[in-house]
C-alpha cells in the first residue's frame, strides 16, 4: 500500500464531526488563553489575528483538496465540508473580535469597512463565505441541485483572494508572511485552470 | 542642564506592585466571568495613568531588526552586543567625533521620567524611562549656527540581527527631528527603565523618547547622530510618505490611511479592555504646541 493510500485509509476512519470537536475546541482554547493572560500583554490584537490566520490555513487546506486528489493521490474529500464550515467559523470569530473587542464603537466599526480598505476587502472578502456556510449541508445541494451548488461554491475562490489581499494589505513595511499566503493561495487557484485547458487541447 | 521638565506623573501615581499584581488577577478573572457583558460602557477618559509592568513593557516590542512579531525583541535581542558602545557625533557641531557610552554617560545627569508611549498601530503603554536631556548632549558638542536638524542612525548588525534578512525597511533604521523637537526637555535619550539597565529589545544602551510623537520615532540602539540644515530621510516615510510623515505628532484628528487614530489601546487591560481616546500631542500639548505654531498639522502629519 502506498503512503497515500495509507493516509486515504486513516482519514476516512476519522469522520468530519470530530473535526468540528477539535475546531471549536482549538477556538474556545484559544479564547480561554486570551482571557487569563496565556497569549502574551496583549490578548485582543493576538486573538484576532490568530483566529484570522486559523481561518486562511483552513481554507487553503479546503482548495488543496482537490489539487491533492488529483496529482498526489491523496483523498481528503470526506473532510472538506468540515475545513470549509469550521474556516467560516474562525473568520466569524475573527471578525467578532475584530469588532467588539477590538474597535468596539458601531459607528467606528461602519467607518472602518466603508473608509478602511483593507477592511472593505476582508469584509467582501466575509461576506462570499456566508452563502458557502448557509448551503453546506446535503438538504442544500439536494434543493439546488449539484451543478449550481458547486457554481455557487465557486465563491470561495475569490475569498481566498480577498483574504490574502486583505493580509498583505494590512502589514507594515515589506513583509515576507503574508506574500507568502497569497502566493499559496494563487498557485492553489492556478490548479484549477490547468486541467481544463489541458483536455481542451 | 537637566531637571527642565517635571512630570506631573510621580511615583506616587504608580501603584504598588503587590496591588497592581492583585488588581491585575481580579480583573482577568471577572473579565473572563462577565465577558462579553463588559463590553458597552463608555469609554473612560485618561485621567489615572498607572505605568505598565516591566513584563509588559520588555514583552510587547517594535524593534524589526529583531523580527516583525511583537515578542520577537524579547526573544531574539539578547544576541544584540551593547558593550562596548559608541556614538558617533558628527555634521554642524564643533565637537565631532566617536564618543563611547561610559563617556556619554559621565556628562550628562539620568533621571526619571514617567510618559506616555503612544504606537502608530493605536496601542500604548505608560512608561518609567530613566534617561537625560538630548538637549544636555547636543550642548555639550556644540551645535553650530545653520544647523536646524537632528539625524540618527540604529545599529546594524547583520551577525546579531535575525530580522534584518529581510528588507522590512531600508537598513540602518533612521529617524530625525527638527532642531528645537530635539533641545526640548520632554526629549530624552532614555537608557533605564524601573531603574534598571534599558534591556536590549527596548533599545539599548541609549534610545530616543520623543513622548508627543509615535513610538517609531523614539528609534533605538542609537550608533549615529547628525546635525545638519537639511531635514533628514526617515526609515518609515522612506518607506511610506503617505502613511508616515516626518513629523509624526500624536493627533487624534489626523487618521493613518490605514486605521483611526482618535483611539487606543492601553496595553494591560487585558482582552476586555476598554479603548480610551488619543489624546493631542499624546497628551504634552500644553508643553509642545507652540513649537508647531502656524503649522497645518494634517499637511505636517
Amino acid at each position: 500500500m502506498s503512503a497515500a493510500q495509507t493516509i486515504n485509509t486513516a482519514v476516512r476512519r476519522v469522520p468530519g464531526w470530530a473535526l468540528y470537536i477539535v475546531g471549536a475546541a482549538y477556538g474556545a482554547w484559544l479564547f480561554y488563553l486570551g482571557a487569563t493572560g496565556g497569549l502574551g500583554v496583549e490578548p485582543i490584537e493576538a486573538l484576532e489575528h490568530r483566529y484570522g490566520k486559523i481561518a486562511f490555513q483552513l481554507l487553503l487546506v479546503g482548495l488543496a483538496v482537490t489539487p491533492l486528489r488529483q496529482h498526489v493521490g491523496l483523498n481528503l474529500l470526506c473532510w472538506r465540508r468540515a475545513l470549509g464550515v469550521l474556516a467560516f467559523f474562525f473568520v466569524l470569530a475573527h471578525f467578532l473580535v475584530w469588532a467588539v473587542l477590538d474597535v468596539q464603537r458601531l459607528a467606528a466599526i461602519w467607518a472602518d469597512i466603508v473608509e478602511r480598505p483593507y477592511v472593505t476587502i476582508g469584509m467582501a472578502g466575509f461576506l462570499c463565505l456566508i452563502p458557502l456556510a448557509v448551503t453546506s449541508n446535503n438538504l442544500a445541494v439536494r434543493k439546488m441541485g449539484a451543478a449550481s451548488w458547486r457554481k455557487l461554491h465557486k465563491l470561495v475562490y475569490p475569498a481566498a483572494v480577498l483574504g490574502a489581499v486583505h493580509y498583505v494589505w494590512l502589514v507594515k513595511g515589506f513583509q515576507l508572511e503574508p506574500l507568502i499566503y497569497l502566493a499559496v493561495t494563487l498557485a492553489l487557484l492556478a490548479t484549477r485552470f490547468r486541467p481544463t485547458k489541458a483536455r481542451v487541447a | 542642564m537637566a531637571r527642565r521638565y517635571q512630570s506631573k506623573l510621580t511615583w506616587d501615581d504608580v501603584t504598588p506592585e503587590h496591588l497592581f499584581l492583585n488588581r491585575r488577577q481580579i480583573m482577568a478573572g471577572t473579565g473572563a466571568l462577565l465577558g462579553a457583558g463588559l463590553i458597552g460602557g463608555t469609554a473612560q477618559a485618561q485621567d489615572v495613568l498607572e505605568p505598565n509592568t516591566w513584563e509588559e513593557i520588555t514583552t510587547y516590542n517594535n524593534y524589526y531588526e529583531f523580527g516583525t512579531g511583537k515578542t520577537d525583541p524579547s526573544a531574539n535581542a539578547h544576541t544584540l552586543t551593547t558593550s562596548p558602545w559608541a556614538v558617533e557625533i558628527d555634521g554642524m557641531v564643533d565637537n565631532p567625533g566617536t564618543y563611547s557610552f561610559e563617556d556619554i554617560m559621565a556628562g550628562v545627569e539620568v533621571e526619571e521620567r514617567i510618559y506616555r508611549f503612544r504606537c502608530v498601530e493605536a496601542w500604548s503603554m505608560v512608561i518609567p524611562w530613566n534617561g537625560f536631556e538630548l538637549a544636555d548632549l547636543l550642548a555639550r558638542v556644540g551645535v553650530q549656527d545653520g544647523a536646524r536638524y537632528v539625524a540618527f542612525e540604529t545599529a546594524l548588525r547583520p551577525d546579531e540581527m535575525p530580522g534584518v534578512r529581510v528588507p522590512v525597511l531600508d537598513w540602518p533604521y533612521r529617524e530625525g527631528l527638527r532642531l528645537d523637537e530635539a533641545m526640548h526637555p520632554l526629549t530624552i535619550m532614555a537608557t533605564g527603565i524601573y531603574g534598571r539597565d534599558i534591556p536590549n529589545q527596548n533599545g539599548a544602551p541609549m534610545r530616543l523618547v520623543v513622548p508627543w510623537k509615535y513610538g517609531f520615532k523614539s528609534i533605538k540602539s542609537i550608533v549615529r547622530i547628525t546635525l545638519t540644515d537639511e531635514e533628514p530621510p526617515t526609515s518609515w516615510n522612506m518607506a511610506n510618505a503617505r502613511e508616515y510623515g516626518f513629523y509624526s505628532n500624536v493627533n487624534p484628528n489626523v487618521p493613518h490611511r490605514r486605521w483611526s487614530q482618535d483611539s487606543e489601546r492601553r496595553i494591560g487591560g487585558g482582552l476586555f479592555a476598554r479603548r480610551v481616546p488619543t489624546l493631542m500631542f499624546n497628551g504634552y500639548e500644553e508643553d509642545v504646541a507652540s513649537l508647531y505654531d502656524g503649522m497645518d498639522l494634517s499637511e505636517n502629519y
